[in-house]
């Protein structure tokens, strides 16, 4: 039978008495760029992690090129590039130094090494800094080093833990870039984040929170499906009444977005009515707009859904 | 296991020595300086013993027998003829360290009575050098005797011929036993800080989702270690041969041969330890520890195993410096060879065998769960 070339099926992890994932089930198709959202605890690092072979399952089965990770961990760590949370390269190491330490322990055969070596210089730009003391690195050069030495073997599949955690807006950016350019060479890619709009730059995405899936499929399929209203209010000094604002009858949830709030109140309320009680509380002038929902408007939905559903 | 993967470890392992030139330059200079301050410190050898006599006789033969406790690097004359109730003020100040009395019919009593007494008071506070001096001073006593008694009839006289260490000099107790000391000390640390190091900092993951095998890892950790581990003890037993003329009777490679195994053992003690803790400090605690105390105290380094209580002689079983003690003073100084000390190197090649079994298993552990 041929799977996913990820496949998830009913995983359970518990550590002690914290259940960190349950019944989880997850599918991620060759080629793909899949992307873990969820805040902090939502288990996203425990799936990762026991993909990669570093811890067992409790429960379920977790195949990564139809290989159980409970039983072909040799085999699943010579095809899959893992770069976890904290990815620690040596500080006394050049660049250089790291990518021959990794390739060597991946046995990337010899004569490829300088080869592949220049292959991922062409995309990390790191070729003149190739003498460098890692340690010596900007945040965002350390990210591309460390990815290089993930891919310096050529992984059928790389699995990222939020790589893009505590990095510069501009080396998130370029970062997004090369994953791009890896997933048009073929290579799999599953990556967790939890910054929502980084969402929208994965071809699918499941929303993870307090150890399982909400949804799961394409960005903009997944944002489609939200029921409510969301409006989009500018205005001077919103801030301040954010708090009056939640206290208004029929909205369901205000987020703010830089200056503008994000207001989500169910369909068969008029606009005119919501406007009329924004007039009461802002005594000067504001626009409301609809908008197109954000995957942060998704996951607020979910997780209310999923509470009031709870209760 | 693959030749390639220990080969990158290993080269990964001395560009990190090396690059860390101030680590490494206190990983030379510390067993040096060590040796130097032990060496110099560390010693039984007493000089220059203080003591007051008290002549109640003042005739020849009193004056004779003071007299020869002097004009020797061990007994120095700090007063003469003090009243008796000083004598304890002097002892607490730690003016003197002995008094002589010698009694009003010294004399009359050498020529007519069979045996003389004298009285000697002693400081014990320190019991180890009161020993010393009750020593010294009963040897200086016989040959005062063997002067004045020739040609007596019934004297026995003992003929000492000490050997291996014929000028009974400490040095040459102490300095093996501290090449013993200093080599797992520095063996053991240096290993288990590198293991640890890399817990720390995150990079054992990195190593852990690679193909690699556990024995992988801990013989490319180990090997560069030992180099550095040998290149040190090679130093001590030059200060040791040069400094403190501790002679090698012995054979130069069996000792090699034998402080490489020593070496292995304390490396694999190391990390045994770096495979159950998480951080280099902890590390660092618990092989100090675990090394130092049970070392000097317990291997025989200063005391003899032999006179211990049982419970403290199966212990002294368990310590690998018990074993290359008597390798190291019987190659050293008796010039023994392995026909002779083949059971301690089976003893030492059984425990570091144990202890490194255990590292690697619980390095399985966290390799494949």
């Amino acid at each position: 039978m041929m799977l996913p070339i990820i496949s998830v099926k009913n995983f359970s992890k518990s550590f002690g008495n914290i259940k960190a994932v349950a019944d989880l089930n997850l599918d991620v198709e060759k080629g793909e760029l899949f992307g873990l959202i969820g805040p902090d605890g939502a288990g996203k690092t425990t799936t990762i992690r026991t993909l990669v072979t570093l811890i067992p399952p409790d429960s379920g089965q977790l195949f990564v090129n139809n290989l159980d990770v409970s039983k072909h961990l040799r085999e699943i760590r010579s095809i899959t590039g893992y770069m976890p949370q904290r990815f620690s390269l040596y500080p006394d190491l050049s660049v250089n130094q790291n990518l021959n330490f990794f390739a060597n322990l991946f046995e990337v055969p010899k004569k490829e090494i300088p080869e592949r070596k220049k292959r991922l210089f062409q995309f990390s730009n790191l070729e003149p800094f190739s003498k460098r003391l890692a340690g010596r690195l900007s945040g965002g050069m350390k990210q591309k080093l460390a990815l290089s030495c993930t891919l310096i073997h050529n992984p059928l599949v790389l699995i990222l833990d939020e790589p893009t955690t505590g990095v510069d807006p501009v080396s998130r950016n370029e970062f997004w870039i090369i994953l791009k350019e890896l997933k048009s060479e073929g290579v799999t890619i599953l990556v967790s984040t939890p910054y929502m709009d980084e969402a929208l730059k994965c071809d699918r995405i499941a929303i993870m929170h307090e150890g399982s899936i909400l949804a799961q499929g394409k960005p903009d399929a997944l944002t489609g499906r939200i029921e409510n209203n969301i409006y989009k209010l500018t205005g001077i000094d919103l801030i301040n009444h954010i708090d009056s604002i939640a206290k208004m009858p029929d909205i369901i949830s205000v987020q703010s977005f830089g200056n503008s709030l994000h207001l989500t109140f169910p369909k068969n309320i008029p606009v005119e009515k919501i406007i009329e009680d924004i007039k009461q509380i802002l005594k000067q002038n504001f626009i409301l707009k609809q908008t197109e929902p954000s995957i942060e408007d998704l996951f607020i939905a979910l997780v209310e859904g999923k509470n009031h559903n709870g209760k | 296991m693959k030749l390639r993967r220990i080969i990158n470890f290993i080269i990964k392992e001395y560009t990190h020595i090396f690059r860390d030139r101030v680590s490494l330059i206190i990983i030379i200079l510390m067993p040096m300086i060590m040796i130097i301050l032990y060496g110099y410190a560390i010693t039984f050898d007493m000089k220059n013993i203080t003591f007051a006599a008290i002549d109640d006789s003042k005739t020849l033969q009193s004056r004779e027998l003071i007299r020869s406790f002097t004009g020797n690097k061990f007994f120095v004359p700090k007063f003469m003829d003090i009243k008796r109730s000083e004598i304890d003020q002097l002892f607490k100040e730690r003016k003197i360290q002995m008094v002589i009395v010698i009694p009003k019919d010294f004399s009359e009593s050498l020529a007519t009575s069979r045996t003389t007494k004298v009285q000697l008071l002693v400081d014990a506070s320190d019991s180890n050098v009161a020993t010393f001096i009750n020593n010294y001073s009963n040897r200086v006593m016989q040959i005062y005797n063997e002067k004045i008694n020739i040609g007596t009839p019934g004297i026995i006289n003992i003929e000492p011929r000490i050997f291996f260490n014929p000028d009974l000099k400490s040095a040459n107790f102490f300095v093996p036993g501290l090449v013993a000391f200093i080599l797992l000390l520095i063996s053991a640390l240096l290993t288990s800080i590198a293991i640890t190091r890399e817990k720390e900092t995150g990079t054992l993951e990195q190593i852990l989702v690679s193909p690699v095998y556990p024995v992988e890892i801990v013989i490319g950790k180990v090997l560069p270690y030992i180099s550095l581990g040998f290149f040190n003890g090679t130093i001590i037993v030059l200060f040791a041969k040069f400094l403190f003329k501790v002679p090698i009777n012995g054979s130069i490679i069996l000792m090699s041969a034998f402080a490489l195994l020593y070496i292995f053992v304390a490396m694999s003690f190391g990390l045994m330890i770096s495979a159950s803790v998480q951080t280099q400090r902890t590390a660092m605690f618990t092989v100090i520890m675990s090394t130092v105390l049970p070392t000097i105290m317990l291997s025989g380094f200063i005391f003899p195993i032999v006179s211990m209580p049982l419970p403290l002689r199966i212990i002294s079983k368990l310590i690998p410096a018990t074993y290359f003690l008597i390798i190291i003073r019987g190659i050293m100084l008796k010039g023994t060879g392995v026909m002779v000390l083949w059971k301690q190197a089976a003893a030492l090649s059984a425990i570091g065998l144990f202890m490194i079994s255990i590292a690697i298993k619980r390095f399985k552990m966290t390799l494949e769960q």
